[in-house]
């Protein structure tokens, strides 16, 4: 089974680290990741950009806000990792998408860091 | 799991938001920042014990606020309230907390803390110097070190700056609309100035100063989060990102300047250069023009080009055409002449420096605009006059060593037949 890690933290206290702690928080986590590289088990893994690089299309009312999705009643159900040129190309994509699946929201988040890691082994194994 | 650099990180970013709810609640800033302390002091204790609060800014205010207001009562001979019983036990008050402070307050709080220390009778030093203090929190020592003078004398600018916004009475009420805006474009420039107190320079110092850039992107990141939708902070924002990743790539090894066109590009820091157009994609959505977010284009521009030859200047003449038109000044008209002598040559781009000769008599970077360019019309004597005014007016060794080296090859090709 495939498992995705959803990272939750202080965005203003991670933003205030130090250049020194960011590294240190770094070097630790590549340890990790790379046991978990070793074993053939790591998957892509990614940084996203602060929340004020996010934009929220509402897909019914095709509202578009600054910031990120902020409403608490629906539950994050999936993601997308998606090249694109340009915030107005995301957000065609994003209408694209919201039109053969209508309700809810995307947050459009840029990525910071993209660790393209492949599994050694596919999904169901 | 509570470590100390957990904390210190955690502490260091609800200062904002903490000490301006303080200030809101107590209208006096010594007490807002004494309570802050106090609140701090009680979280180092409080939070490896029973584990960090969800919101630390919330912990904070709601700290600060009862431990203030029970300094109040005792220096009142009053009889004590009970209220440090309830201090110890706040892990199941803070949910209440959190939600009892609005967003919307915490929004105009940040803002009004800043907005005070913009006050337009400050010098912008003390403004900067003010604002690192109060809302970043530095140490009189990090401060000092940053503006290259003695810790007394910072601490006598911060007094004095202190002393004078405190007669100036700031409104404490909700701002309309047309003074969040006000506010917002004040507080925009303060923060620009910082970012270039630490952006302009030598490399000596670079270092130190680099943090100033650091802290006017964190403070803008701030004011993003509590007003996304403001285009022109966006821009400011998109700005300060843009021009900062290139700050790796601007001093070679013995501390010389090294101009956009010499720069090693794989230097630029990728990172903050798509944080910077991500942002700019955002504020160009609204539609709604600005200096800053002229000025973001441009910067971005230089950030999307592969080389200095792939730089797109006739777009960026044009960019700097509109930004003179909302905010006209000779130093723009310069800018816009460099982008004119390289879309369409250096005649038309001397014509239109010319008449900011009077105006910019002072400046150096025109001397040394006006030389190259007669440099390169060939006409070597005006040049060379010119070169030697832009020495006489260099800021640094870095920039008065690049005109030199002109002047050199100037010398070298005057020897060569």
């Amino acid at each position: 089974m495939l498992y995705a890690f959803l990272c939750y933290n202080n965005e203003a206290a991670v933003m205030s680290w130090s250049k020194q702690h960011e590294e240190t928080v770094m070097a630790r986590l590549g340890l990790v990741h790379e046991k978990l590289r070793q074993r053939g088990k790591l998957g892509p893994s990614l940084r996203l950009m602060a929340t004020t690089a996010a934009t929220t299309l509402v897909k019914e009312k095709d509202l578009v806000l600054d910031g990120p999705y902020a409403e608490t009643k629906e539950a994050l159900l999936g993601f997308y990792v998606i090249a694109c040129d340009d915030l107005e190309e995301a957000l065609s994509i994003a209408r694209e998408l919201g039109q053969a699946n209508p309700g809810g929201a995307y947050e459009i988040r840029p990525v910071r860091l993209f660790n393209n890691d492949q599994l050694a082994q596919g999904p169901g194994n | 799991m509570t470590d100390i650099a957990w904390m210190g990180a955690a502490l260091a970013a609800s200062r904002p938001q903490a000490v301006s709810a303080l200030l809101r609640y107590f209208r006096d800033l010594d007490t807002a920042e004494e309570a802050y302390q106090e609140a701090c002091l009680k979280a180092l204790t409080a939070w490896p014990k029973n584990g960090p609060p969800r919101d630390p800014a919330a912990w904070l205010i709601f700290v600060g606020r009862n431990v203030a207001i029970d300094a109040k009562r005792r220096s009142a001979k009053q009889q004590q309230l009970p209220e440090e019983d309830r201090l110890s036990d706040l892990s199941d008050a803070e949910a209440n907390i959190a939600e009892a402070i609005d967003a919307g307050d915490y929004r105009d709080d940040v803002l009004r803390l800043l907005f005070i220390c913009c006050h337009p009778d400050l010098p912008a030093t003390q403004q900067i110097a003010l604002a690192l203090r109060i809302v970043s929190g530095l140490s009189l020592a990090q401060i000092a070190r940053a503006f290259l003078v003695s810790e007394a004398a910072m601490e006598q600018r911060i007094t004095r700056a202190k002393r004078r916004i405190g007669k100036a009475g700031v409104g404490f009420t909700t701002p309309s609309p047309i003074e969040r805006s006000q506010r917002l474009a004040a507080v925009a420039a303060m923060l620009y100035l910082l970012f270039n107190e630490g952006y302009s320079v030598n490399s000596d110092d670079a270092i130190a100063r680099a943090a100033l850039c650091d802290e006017a992107i964190r403070l803008a990141r701030l004011l993003l989060g509590l007003f996304p939708s403001e285009p022109e902070i966006l821009g400011l924002a998109a700005l300060m990102l843009l021009q900062h990743a290139r700050s790796a790539a601007r001093f070679d090894a013995q501390g010389q300047i090294i101009l956009l066109e010499d720069q090693n590009r794989a230097l630029w820091d990728r990172e903050r250069i798509d944080e910077g157009l991500a942002l700019l994609d955002k504020a160009l959505r609204h539609k709604s023009r600005g200096p800053y977010q002229i000025q973001a284009a441009i910067a971005a521009l230089h950030g999307r080009a592969a080389s200095f030859a792939d730089t797109d200047w006739t777009q960026i003449e044009l960019l700097y055409a509109l930004l003179e038109q909302l905010q006209p000044s000779p130093v723009v008209t310069l800018n816009r002449a460099v982008a004119v002598s390289k879309a369409q040559g250096a005649a038309p781009a001397l014509l239109l420096i010319e008449p900011l000769a009077q105006r910019l008599d002072g400046y150096f970077y025109f001397h040394g605009m006006r030389g190259a360019l007669l440099l390169e019309l060939g006409c070597k004597a005006e040049a060379r006059e010119a070169f030697h005014r832009a020495i006489a007016l260099a800021n640094s060794p870095g920039e008065a060593a690049h005109i030199r080296a002109q002047l050199d090859q100037l010398q070298q090709n005057a020897h060569t037949p």
